[in-house]
């Protein structure tokens, strides 16, 4: 195992190289763009045995993947924003297909005013399509999912696409120390992609048939019922990678950070729960019971484990980096509905919409009003 | 044919269909609220209509080379009839 100091983007880079995707479809887009780059000198160094395909568009980069994936290769994409945008119809086409395409999420704004810097409106909007949705909040944690989202995704009872997002250069862009696992560990932790059925000339069959009413909707309950089982199995692939790289993310769907005695924690997704964790200790110095539920795997959504990790708080400061226009921000709707019996009051703050600095002083503000209020707060943190 | 008739797709994973012929099953025929009909006289046996049936459901005669639909695929949709250089394909209602 190597230590080094890389970019976040680097890390997802070496992620992908070390679990030797078949193909590589990509375009590239701001923030994302170093992931490409340093995939494509990994092929052209001759350090990657992988077909990368230079695609017109995201939509294309995509499908590409699809088609790759239907043929049995395991394949890999990367992109951001309007990119994911672009990709939005075949985001359903991959995850009906049970093609497990694994994708990095470069997050950022979306258009219109033009933006590139980061909130997770993108990936937010792709909430619906199928894809299981992991984010994390440093390179390592970027690295280390992108073995364990192959491994899930490619389970045989799950069979999904999944999406790695990490934040737009407040991650992506960000140099930190990172471990580099041997390919031979990597190697006996993730065996061979084995698809469930193949394209292949010598035996023909269809992939994508039409689905009268009679049938769609049996697939959209085995596609539901995938996402429920994936909750069971991220949980053994994060555990089984404990045992073998000795690092774990909470238990895989969600990190409880000093909320055992807590009488007010955060919840949030992303970078932000990495100040947030510095504004615990800091809090927790001066003897405020705070902490911190990082949701990690946003989709599929794991109910279960925040209702236990939440039910003895007083209160809940929900930290959205999205805005569901004309309702609220999305993890506080998900939050809402779990605390319904109990409680628990939840709390909603928009904060970091398009690359705005979500500081410590942004979370502590939020902690404040949520401390000493005593009604529901909806509000946006502008500062 | 209603869609409650049409025969329900295999379960496997992802919808795949692991044997050919469904769309042979499938028949589409029934989708069809105007259908075309062929005045073989008139007919020129040029084969454009053949051409351009996008389903496949026009077949030249073996015997004569005009041209004849298949109904149970044709879902009318009348470019045929629009492509026709000398016009004798007409779109009729269908009526039960």
């Amino acid at each position: 195992m190597i230590k080094k100091v890389i970019e976040a983007s680097e890390a997802v880079a070496i992620g992908a190289k070390l679990c030797k995707p078949d193909v590589i479809a990509v375009y590239p887009i701001t923030p994302q763009t170093h992931i490409p780059e340093k995939i494509a000198n990994f092929v052209y160094d001759g350090k990657m045995d992988c077909e990368l395909v230079d695609v017109e568009s995201e939509h294309s980069a995509l499908s590409a993947c699809q088609g790759a994936q239907a043929a049995g290769a395991r394949t890999f994409t990367a992109t951001a924003s309007q990119g994911l945008a672009l990709m939005h119809e075949v985001l359903f086409a991959t995850s009906g297909l049970r093609l497990p395409v694994v994708m990095a999420v470069a997050n950022r704004a979306l258009s219109a005013p033009i933006n590139i810097w980061n909130d997770h409106q993108d990936s937010i909007s792709a909430r619906d399509s199928g894809w299981i949705q992991f984010y994390v909040e440093s390179a390592q944690e970027a690295l280390d999912t992108m073995i364990m989202a192959f491994k899930v995704a490619e389970n045989k009872d799950i069979m999904l696409p999944a999406m790695v997002c990490l934040d737009g250069f407040t991650l992506t862009h960000v140099y930190e120390p990172a471990q580099i696992p041997e390919q031979k560990e990597v190697d006996s932790f993730l065996p061979p992609y084995k698809p469930l059925f193949t394209l292949d000339p010598k035996k023909p069959l269809t992939m994508g048939p039409i689905g009268y009413p009679n049938s769609y909707m049996d697939f959209k309950l085995q596609q539901q019922q995938a996402m429920q089982k994936a909750l069971t199995v991220i949980k053994q692939v994060q555990q089984e990678f404990l045992k073998r790289f000795k690092r774990t993310y909470g238990n895989g769907l969600i990190e409880a950070y000093k909320t055992k005695d807590a009488d007010i924690a955060v919840v949030a997704m992303g970078t932000i729960c990495s100040t947030t964790k510095d504004v615990v200790d800091e809090l927790r110095k001066k003897g405020r019971k705070v902490g911190l539920i990082k949701i990690k795997t946003f989709r599929p959504f794991p109910e279960a484990d925040i209702l236990d990790a939440t039910k003895n708080l007083k209160a809940i400061a929900v930290l959205d980096r999205n805005i569901s226009l004309g309702q609220e921000g999305a993890v506080y709707s998900e939050i809402k509905a779990v605390l319904k019996d109990c409680k628990t009051r939840a709390d909603s703050y928009i904060v970091g919409l398009g690359g705005r600095d979500v500081t410590p002083n942004t979370i502590k503000t939020a902690i404040d009003k949520t401390s000493k209020s005593k009604n529901p707060i909806k509000e946006w943190l502008m500062q | 044919m209603s869609p409650k008739k049409q025969e329900k797709l295999p379960m496997d994973i992802g919808a795949v269909i692991k044997e050919p012929g469904s769309s042979i099953k499938n028949k589409t025929g029934s989708w069809r609220s105007l259908r075309p009909e062929v005045n073989r006289d008139q007919c020129i046996k040029c084969g454009i209509c053949w051409q351009f049936c996008p389903d496949m459901s026009i077949k030249m005669d073996k015997k004569d080379g005009t041209a004849v639909i298949d109904y149970d695929y044709c879902k009318g949709c009348g470019i045929c009839a629009m492509q026709c250089p000398v016009k004798c394909i007409k779109m009729v209602k269908e009526e039960k």
